[in-house]
């Protein structure tokens, strides 16, 4: 009784903010009330035709596309060298690699700008691609590290003593074998940029930027439920993408590195 | 003389500090079934895997049908491997597993059915080829293992302890089945083991390696009968070591006033310390004390210090009046009944003995 009783507060805690933000979103009024007095779609009109929003749109596409197919191969080798490379200092490779994850948005996004600065790209889309990169880098190399580590060695030798060169046997054995992690590595990669704010803020411009600023930047100059329309488009976006990577790949397999 | 398949001359392989192979010369002749036999950490994996290409030699030369391929990368010499872990490729079909030495060999898609399909059927695990090799048990996973490095009938073969992983029982019926499998194909085959049961069952030579060398190679009965050094002597068959001074060309005592006659193929200097090993097969026991050297040569009493019952036999051990062991084995159930302390006769015979 209790047990359930906590699960369900739990729950709620976790869902209630976006509950709320998907109630608003049908508000027919110019003010986000909750509850809403009405029901109607004009907001999600407006945030759908709204010029800013779909240049910003079309720049997470690019961004988080972009920054995820690039990280999903360096991240995979940086698994492999981690795992099975002779390095001196593991330990050390490893902390660097993950640490990211571990380095306040603002204080990366400062890095970026001076940087950028310094090397004249500041109203460039690839330094986004750039800064993306390193963010979700670490969710990459996490994943497929995973993977790496449950590769038999032996594997490799097999392939090799039944006459597959090197690039055969990574293509033959191991990539087919790395699959679930590399799967949840551009999973990760995906939502982790897609959601990315406080990075992108610092080294966005009126032309380059991503939703996540465009939302920010539009909740910092008008109070209608726009926003909330869009907050919902987005978490919808994000339900049928992790609904078809399961009903295509299968998660749990995922996630519970299942060979 | 037969031609030598595999050749090293003078390999060494070093880790860091450590040297796990040192000054090995060895040569596997065509046809037969070479093990390679030592303790863990003897060396023989790291000379199995020097001989498939996995690790570089650090001095020395390796020979495949006289042509030097110590430089050469595994891929590119053509052996058959068979991995303790077996090492079956987990996303890819029994078929597909077996498969994927011709694949790498870009034959015709007919001859590669008919290969692997044939390869199968010498392993006896016919109609299980769409099956994944998490389906099978581990002995019919450790067929596939050796279907796949036989499929594109390599020069050589080499096992790496394929039997390990298996139970008992699997292991020994497996153990019949390869070496009717070898023969059957005439393939030269390298055989890492640290199992002497394995050893000598399945040998034509056997080469005993102890701290990254070779301490004796030769056929299991020649290893078995006659070995070299001491550590051949114990780590095979499980001989007790005595140390005794020679006392006549073919007599030595044992401590004390005990002598005993061997049988040796050279003459012993008198006062000269040697040592000798005996298997406990060799050694009988009887009821009661020794009647005395005239009435029957190289008995000794003793009294009995350990006893492990193991089934078919009893394990006596038994210590002389110097101290020094002796370990026999007695047929169960047992003609006498034995107990902890009680005196017993012991017999030597001469040409039980083997000087080391």
């Amino acid at each position: 009784m209790i047990g359930r009783a906590v699960v369900w507060l739990l729950l709620a805690f976790l869902t209630l903010p976006t509950v709320v933000v998907i109630v608003v979103s049908f508000n027919p009024t110019a003010i986000m009330a909750f509850p809403p007095d009405g029901f109607s779609l004009r907001w999600y009109g407006n945030a759908l035709s709204y010029p800013q929003f779909q240049r910003a749109a079309v720049n997470s596409v690019w961004v988080t596309l972009g920054a995820s197919l690039l990280a999903l191969p360096i991240g995979t080798a940086g698994a492999l060298a981690l795992e099975r490379g002779r390095l001196r200092g593991r330990t050390l490779w490893a902390t660097v690699l993950l640490s990211p994850l571990v380095v306040p948005g603002v204080a990366a996004g400062l890095g970026f700008l001076i940087l950028a600065a310094a090397l004249g790209l500041l109203r460039s889309r690839i330094l986004l691609v750039v800064a993306h990169v390193a963010l979700v880098l670490p969710f990459v190399v996490r994943s497929v590290w995973v993977s790496v580590k449950n590769l038999d060695p032996a594997l490799d030798r097999a392939a090799a003593s039944l006459g597959a060169p090197p690039w055969r046997t990574f293509r033959r054995v191991t990539l087919p074998l790395l699959r679930p992690g590399l799967f949840a590595g551009f999973l990760f990669a995906l939502v982790v940029s897609a959601n990315e704010f406080v990075v992108s803020l610092f080294i966005s411009t009126r032309v380059t930027e991503i939703l996540p600023v465009a939302m920010f930047t539009y909740v910092v100059n008008y109070t209608d439920p726009t926003i909330a329309a869009l907050s919902s488009l987005f978490i919808a976006a994000t339900f049928v993408v992790v609904w078809v990577a399961d009903r295509f790949f299968g998660l749990a397999s995922v996630f519970l590195l299942d060979r | 003389m037969a031609r030598a398949v595999v050749e090293l001359q003078g390999v060494r392989r070093e880790y860091g500090s450590l040297v796990a192979v040192d000054r090995l010369d060895l040569a596997v002749y065509e046809g037969e079934l070479l093990s390679l036999l030592g303790p863990s950490g003897c060396g023989k994996t790291t000379t199995l895997n020097l001989v498939a290409g996995f690790i570089p030699a650090s001095a020395g030369r390796i020979l495949i049908d006289g042509e030097d391929v110590t430089g050469r990368p595994a891929h590119l010499r053509g052996l058959g491997v068979v991995f303790q872990s077996y090492a079956l490729f987990p996303h890819m079909s029994v078929f597909e597993n077996v498969a994927f030495g011709l694949r790498e060999r870009r034959m015709p898609r007919a001859e590669i059915e008919r290969r692997a399909h044939r390869a199968l059927a010498l392993v006896r695990l016919e109609g299980r080829d769409r099956q994944r090799p998490a389906q099978l048990s581990g002995g019919m996973q450790q067929r596939v293992a050796l279907a796949r490095a036989l499929v594109y009938r390599p020069r050589v073969l080499l096992l790496d302890e394929p039997l390990a992983a298996l139970d008992k029982k699997l292991r020994e019926e497996m153990r019949g089945e390869l070496r009717e499998i070898q023969r059957s194909v005439g393939i030269t085959t390298i055989f890492v083991t640290h199992d002497q049961g394995e050893a000598l069952s399945l040998s034509d030579r056997i080469a005993v390696m102890n701290g990254g060398r070779l301490e004796q190679v030769g056929a299991p009965r020649e290893i078995y009968e006659r070995p070299v050094s001491r550590f051949v002597a114990d780590f095979i068959g499980g001989s007790s070591l005595l140390q005794a001074r020679a006392v006549g060309p073919d007599r030595v005592a044992l401590g004390g006033a005990l002598t005993v006659r061997v049988v040796t193929p050279r003459p012993l200097a008198a006062g000269q310390s040697v040592e000798l090993a005996i298997r406990p097969e060799r050694v009988r026991v009887g009821p009661g004390e020794a009647p005395g050297p005239e009435a029957a040569e190289n008995t000794l009493s003793g009294s009995v210090a350990r006893l492990i019952y193991l089934g078919a036999q009893m394990e006596v051990t038994v210590a002389l009046p110097d101290g020094q062991r002796v370990a026999a084995l007695v047929a169960e159930p047992m003609p006498l009944p034995l107990t902890l302390g009680q005196t017993v006769r012991l017999t030597l015979p001469a040409d039980a003995f083997m000087v080391l």
